[in-house]
């Protein structure tokens, strides 16, 4: 099946492109749709342990499934924390 | 009102939205370009959102602060593209009949905000340098 793998930051400058087209076995996990990405992209193994992912817009663990056309989002880490803006 | 903007942020605009007869107080913060970081000279700063769902995200926050302080007065706006210094970035606005709800709220927004909302900034340095900001760890 394939998804849509939307990537931001970071995560885009690895992949080279802001949005792409993957495809995975049906009833692939986040999880399992991520360690794909990184076989094609590797430099996003840089991100594997920091990465959120979301899945239509909402942040996703690694064991949900994926259905067909579903978005994925690499979301490197935020700023966030102590230093504010 | 909460959304990712490619245009200036005008605070009057937000203070109006939010001024309404039953409040008491309007707290608002903005988060603006700083010229350098541990010593190292900003020339600009660009911001990158996965907007729909960081306009969902800030909705949510506008939601945990309605939840937690009954407020139902909030809004939080979000510049994106490149920002010089001394430019807001970020603006949040809590407006409350009694001050100390909106400055807890407020304070409390930024920082979810910062948590959970997917925008991301990238330090264009006066050296020629460019990076991600990422958390320190």
């Amino acid at each position: 099946m394939r998804i849509i793998v939307k990537c931001f930051a970071g995560c885009k400058d690895a992949v080279g492109a802001a949005s792409i087209i993957l495809e995975i076995p049906t009833g692939s996990t986040v999880g399992e749709a991520f360690i794909k990405l990184i076989e094609n992209y590797p430099a996003l193994e840089y991100y594997k342990k920091s990465i959120m992912l979301a899945v239509n817009r909402q942040y996703a663990d690694r064991q949900v499934q994926l259905k067909e056309n579903d978005e994925l989002a690499c979301i490197p880490p935020v700023s966030g924390g102590n230093q504010v803006c | 009102m909460y959304k990712v903007t490619t245009n200036k942020i005008e605070p009057d605009d937000l203070f109006d939205w939010l001024q309404k007869p039953h409040n008491g107080a309007v707290v608002t913060f903005a988060g603006t370009v700083r010229s350098d970081t541990d010593g190292r000279k900003t020339l600009k700063l660009e911001y990158e959102a996965y907007t729909e769902m960081a306009e969902a995200k800030m909705k949510q926050v506008g939601e945990e602060i309605r939840t937690r302080w009954g407020i139902e007065d909030s809004a939080m706006i979000h510049r994106v593209g490149a920002l010089n210094i001394g430019e807001i970035s970020i603006l949040i606005g809590v407006s409350t009949p009694h001050r100390k709800n909106a400055f807890e709220a407020c304070s409390y927004a930024i920082d979810r905000v910062k948590q959970i909302v997917p925008i991301w900034k990238k330090e264009i340095w006066a050296d020629g340098g460019r990076e991600w900001v990422e958390p320190k760890s």
